[in-house]
Parts: C-alpha cells; structure tokens; sequence
C-alpha cells in the first residue's frame, strides 16, 4: 500500500440527490480497506436545493481535505449545471462518469436508486473489493431495500469504462 | 434529530469534526454539554445527546448555554459550551468574565467559524476573541485532532483553571475521517467550595482576579513554547510555514517537503518557539485563513515573515491559494455560482411572503430558512442582520418610514431572542404587525426541537411554551393564530391588522415540509386554459417549471400541493385535482 497514490472523487449534484449519500459509501468502503479517506462537504442548504459537493480522497495517507483545483481522478455529477460548474476540477486524462447518468436512469426503477448504480460503475474503475462496497452499502442503508440496492449496483458494476 | 450512529466495527468510524470532537469530549468524562442550533456546529450536541452519560440540552440561546455550562463546571462537572461563530456573539457577556472567574472541572468552549460563509451571515474569526477574553485557544487541523485536541483542552483548563477555546471551521467540522474509538473515563466531580472572591465579579473581587488572570497569561505562554501542539517539522529549510488549523493541510498538500511550525495552541503565543523555527529557515511564510491573527503575533515578537496579501482575508483558503500567498500574491477571482437555496416545494413561509408581496409592506426579517425569501422572484424580505433583527428592526423602520413595515421572524429566533424586542415595542408603545412564522422547528439547522416544539434534544416531553400567551404576556394588543395553507384568510388577517392602530401579533402555524411530507394529489395543469402570465412562476416554486414552448410543468414528485399556485392563477390553469 505504501506505493498507493491518493484517489481523489469528485461527487456533486444538488440537495435530495442522493449525492452525500453515494460519496458516504464510497468513503465506508475505501476505510474498510484500511485506508485514510478524508471526505468533505458543505450541508444545510442541501435539502433545499442549493448546491451539494462532496469531496473524497483516500491513500495512504491525506491532508487536505479539499480536492485541489484539476485534480479529481473521478467527477460523479448528479446534475447538469452542476457538471457544468465543476468540470474543471478533473485532471487531464481524469475520468468523467457523469456520462453513465442517463444509463443509470434507464436501470434504476426508481431516481432513489441512481447513486447506487453510479456507484456501481465508479467501482469498476477502482481497486476496492466488491466485498467492502456491499458492506459499505448495508452499512448506510437499511436492510429492507438491500436485495435491489445490490441489484442495482450489480448493473452498474458491468458497464465498461 | 438524533444521528445515526452505523460503526464500521467496535474500535473505529467514520466521524466528521464535530462528531469527533463530541466522542473525544465523551471519552474525556464529560458530563454536562448546552448549545443553540447553529451551522456548522449543530452535530456536536446532536452527538452528545445520543450518551446516557452526559446531561445535553438546547439551550433557549447561546447565552443561556454558556452559562448553563460554565457554572455546571465552576459547581463542579466537565462541561462543554458549542456555538457556531456568530453564536459566541450573543454569549459575550459571560465569556468576557469567565476568564476572571476561572473554572473549577474543566470547561471547554467551542466554536466553529464559517469562512466562506456557507451558512452565515458574515465571517468574523473567532480567534480574535480569545485574544480579546484572554482565553487560552486551540486550534485542530482535522477531525482526529479535533478529538485528541479536547482531551489537551479539559487538562489545561484544569490545570490553568481557565476557560479553554477549542476553534474549528466549516472544513474540520463537516470534513468527516477514520476515527479510533476509545473508552470513557469518568473524570470524576470536583467539590464546589464557597468563594466569593473567586466567584462574585463585582469590582473588587474582580480587580484581584485580573491580576491572577494576567499572570495566569505569563504562565500559559510559558506553557505555549513546550506544549506538544506546537510542533517544529523540520525538512527543506529554503521556505518555513508557520500555520495552524485547516490551513496546515493545505500547505502539506501542496508542500510536502517544506518545514513547518504547525501550531495547535495559538493563544498565548508562543514567540520563542516562532523565533527558533525562523532562524532555521531561509524565508519565513505564514499561512492562514481570515484574519491576520498569527501574523500580528509574530510581529508584537519582531519576528518578520512573508504576509499574506490583503484579499486572502476574505473568504474561504483552498489548496491551490497556498502558491499565491508563498509570492505574496493576490487571491485569484473566486466564481461563486453555486445554486442558490430555495425555499422547499409546500413551505408555509412561501405562502406568508406571498401574500406580503401582493400587499407591498416593507419587510424587516430575520435568521431561519425564511431569509431565503429575500431572493428574487420573491423579494419579500429587506433587511436581515441577526437573531431577534426582525422585530427589533421592525422598530425602527415602523418609527422612522411612512410605508408600511411587518416584522417577520420564526419560532425558534422568537424564543432564543425576539421576546425582549417584542416588550420593547408595547413598553415604548410602537403600533403595527410582528409575524411569527410558527413551522415547530428550527428548520434551518436540520430541525431540532426547541421550548415551543415542547420536546428536549432527548427527545422526551417537556413543558411546551405557549407563543400565543407569550405574545398576550409581552403586551401585544392582539394575538392571532392562522394556518398558511388559509390562504385567503391569511390575506384577509394581515390587511386587518395593517389597518389597526394597535400592535398586533400573527403567528402563521404551520409544520415545516422537512418534518412531516404529506401525502396529496399534485396540482393539475392545464394548458388550455393558460394565458403564459407566469404570475405562478413569481412565487418561485421549485415543483413549477417553465418549459420553452412557454408551457408549465408541475414536478409531481416535489408538488406538495399547498395550492399556493393555484391561488395566483387567475384564468385557473393550475387546478385542484
């Protein structure tokens, strides 16, 4: 692990998007690893439809808890505007994932379920076991829509980058 | 709200700032912790609430809190005081003279400043006030500093016996990290001994306690060079940092190989350590966010440094800054275009501002979600500056403007501090309309109870308070109770009560969205009958949207069918289904 460069994800989209929810998980799972994740956000104005961030960085070991300017490896956007606002901060040659949104409409029954299945296709782009993104998923959301949030994540796992 | 504690396993979570600090402060044996709602450092109590051990409460306002926390340690139990920046404002009167007093169990004060202002009305930096208290000030740089810095903060506080300042911001408090969890340590009561001149600040005791005040000072900043806080890193000597908090990190991230005096107790200041680190390194810069609080410090000790530019006092520090402050150059131009918060589909507040807007009034607001109805199209709103504002500028517009003026503010800002401005209208005989916008929670912070909700931070019953009797008590000459949702009868009520030469009170009730999501047909659309006057658009509903053949649509899953819309639409295109 000592070789191990911090990952820096950019998740963004507004408030009631689920997005501080999938940056959560994906932060539960990179710890069940043993690494350092440092994940930052600014909420409440998040339920009422303002702007939502979340920033997450995990390695051997992080300092800043902030993403510095053009060095996301990753951007998640949940929201148009807002892929507009903050492409800038991938790097070059950085993966942009807000492409797979429209896909994850058609596979999730339900817009509860999108960040689910973006977080599917982000973790075939990552290192983290499947074991600890489904404990990471259990772990934040409750037993009784486990089956399809494994369901959905499953489908976003087999889209290729 | 109580939050949802999901362990990764039994040694370890993942906790923000806040939480972090409050696991610390609970691993420390802390027993008594009082707060007032406030963005960023709502969490800390929410978490405390949650342990069995320690007695937590909403405070009525942070002044209460302060007291209530100071005096649980000065009658012996750790105690813990959290606000956010502007909320040590409102207890500056206890925390100016609990310096003099000093403590007897350890007692912490926490706040957490919001440069950037994500959530704030402005964005003063509270390190200023500890220099200004004479209060000893820590300043972590992460969660997991946040919470091994609480337990430095309880022995120097009760080592010292003084008050301690634990000072977060936005980014420790709402940065969440890997946090190893430790066991409670009950620290056990101090016995409270009769003491005038320790406790009774009148001028003569409190002139002999200025003078160990002063020298307890001598011996902090003797404290400061040695604590191990204040750490000398010592690598690449071509540039030395001298930073603290957050900024730290950011310095780390961007100069991994340069030295650094990483500073964690920054008020006394410990000059001699400054002054060895600036002899072992070539150029000296210092890096932090706001004020210019380290950078005074160095130059009352004579020690030069490379100064930030004057920009980098406003506004919020991020990694990519740290290169223009090593060339002592200018902050680049921030974009702020963020989206812009909204008031929720169904909030009664929309309902109240739009009815003033129809009626033209000038109106005096205050802090809560409903200053979000200051924003264009609504407009409703014309001044906020703090808790309690509404109704005291109410006061002065309604005496000194020929328009008509309604105060507004909600029930939560009532309670922590509009009922003195309330007895200051009838006392100085001011006429005219206060409304209280009743949603039963202080909805801004993420819903927490409050003396009207009749609930506790434990969420057990307590005596509720009655706002309509408060109203009646304080000496309005009328009280009114309407629901929103009435909406001409809302209309109606307000324009009455403008008319009268009398002062009146309308609490305007009705539950916040965020509580409680009634299930109800959404409203119906049609088109037809539309004649594009978007009178419906001007109440800026984020269920109702304008589609470019100029048509409308309805957001069936946000509409919470208020019918606010359908009240404005007069060729009735928006409909009851």
């Amino acid at each position: 692990m000592n070789e191990f460069k911090t990952i820096n994800i950019l998740f963004c989209g507004t408030g009631g998007q689920g997005v501080l929810k999938a940056a959560e998980i994906c932060a539960r799972a990179a710890m069940l690893e043993g690494f350092h994740v440092k994940k930052s956000e600014v909420h409440g104005m998040s339920q009422r439809g303002g702007s939502v961030e979340s920033h997450l960085r995990f390695g051997r070991r992080v300092f800043s808890p902030l993403i510095p300017y053009g060095k996301a490896d990753y951007l998640i956007s949940f929201h148009e505007e807002e892929h507009r606002r903050l492409k800038k901060m991938l790097k070059p040659g950085g993966s942009d994932l807000t492409g797979y949104l429209e896909k994850a409409c058609r596979a999730a029954k339900d817009k509860r379920y999108l960040n689910i299945f973006l977080l599917g296709v982000l973790s075939s782009c990552l290192s983290l076991k499947e074991k600890s993104w489904l404990k990471a998923i259990d772990n934040v959301f409750p037993a009784k829509i486990s089956y399809e949030n494994r369901r959905v994540f499953a489908q976003g796992r087999k889209e290729k980058l | 709200m109580l939050i949802m504690r999901t362990s990764l396993d039994a040694k370890s979570d993942f906790l923000s700032g806040n939480e972090a600090l409050a696991q610390g402060a609970y691993e420390e044996g802390l027993e008594v912790a009082a707060s007032y709602p406030g963005t960023p450092a709502t969490e800390i109590l929410e978490y405390l609430s949650g342990f069995a051990q320690i007695d937590s409460q909403w405070s009525v306002n942070e002044k209460i809190a302060f007291e209530v926390a100071l005096s649980s340690a000065i009658a012996g139990k750790r105690s813990l005081y959290a606000s956010k920046h502007v909320g040590l404002n409102v207890a500056m009167d206890p925390l100016m003279t609990s310096s003099y007093t000093g403590i007897n169990a350890g007692f912490i004060v926490v706040t957490c400043d919001d440069p950037g202002l994500h959530s704030s009305q402005n964005e003063q930096d509270n390190r200023l006030i500890a220099r200004m208290a004479k209060i000893p000030l820590l300043e972590p740089a992460s969660p997991s500093e946040a919470k091994a810095f609480v337990k430095e903060a309880f022995e120097i506080s009760e080592c010292f016996d003084t008050p301690v300042i634990l000072r977060l911001t936005t980014r420790i408090s709402h940065t969440k990290e890997n946090i190893i969890l430790g066991r409670r340590k009950e620290s056990g009561r101090k016995d409270f001994k009769i003491n005038a001149a320790k406790y009774v600040m009148v001028p003569a005791n409190a002139y002999k306690r200025h003078i160990e005040l002063e020298k307890r000072l001598t011996r902090l900043k003797a404290y400061a060079q040695s604590c191990p806080l204040n750490r000398i890193e010592l690598k690449n000597k071509k540039i030395g940092f001298i930073t603290s908090g957050v900024s730290y990190l950011y310095v780390k991230e961007m100069y991994p190989d340069a030295s650094c005096l990483k500073l964690g107790f920054t008020f006394p200041f410990p000059d001699g350590k400054a002054r060895r680190f600036a002899k072992s390194v070539k150029e000296l810069v210092v890096v932090e966010e706001l004020e210019p609080f380290l950078e005074e410090q160095l130059a009352i000790a004579g020690i030069k440094c490379r100064s930030k530019h004057p920009s980098f006092r406003i506004g919020e520090l991020k990694p990519e800054y740290i290169p223009y402050i090593v060339k002592g150059k200018k902050k680049p131009e921030e974009e702020r275009n963020a989206r812009r918060p909204v008031l929720c589909p169904g909030c009664p507040h929309r309902l109240v501002f739009a009815t003033l807007k129809k009626l033209k009034v000038v109106v005096t607001g205050d802090i809560g979600c409903y200053t979000l109805g200051a924003a264009p199209p609504l407009s409703s709103l014309h001044t906020c500056l703090c808790m309690g504002s509404g109704i005291t500028f109410f006061e002065g517009f309604r005496r000194t403007i020929k328009e008509k003026v309604v105060g507004v503010i909600g029930d939560s800002t009532f309670v922590h501090s509009g009922i003195p401005g309330l007895i200051n209208l009838s006392y100085n005989q001011t006429k005219g309309l206060v409304i209280i916008l009743d949603n039963a929670t202080t909805a801004m912070t993420g819903a927490q109870p409050h003396p009207a909700t009749g609930v506790t931070i434990k969420q057990e019953v307590t005596k509720k308070l009655i706002l309509e009797d408060v109203c009646v008590a304080c000496g309005a000459d009328h009280v009114d109770v309407v629901d929103p949702y009435n909406i001409k009868g809302l209309e109606e009520l307000i324009k009455k009560r403008l008319g009268e030469d009398a002062l009146s009170v309308v609490i305007a009730r009705h539950p916040c969205k965020l509580l409680k999501r009634e299930k109800s047909a959404p409203t119906l659309y049609l088109e037809e009958k539309c004649k594009k006057c978007y009178l419906c658009m001007a109440i800026d509903c984020p269920a109702l949207r304008k589609n470019d053949d100029g048509s409308i649509s309805i957001d069936a899953e946000l509409c919470a069918a208020c019918r606010l819309c359908v009240s404005v639409c007069n060729p009735k295109a928006l409909q009851r289904k």
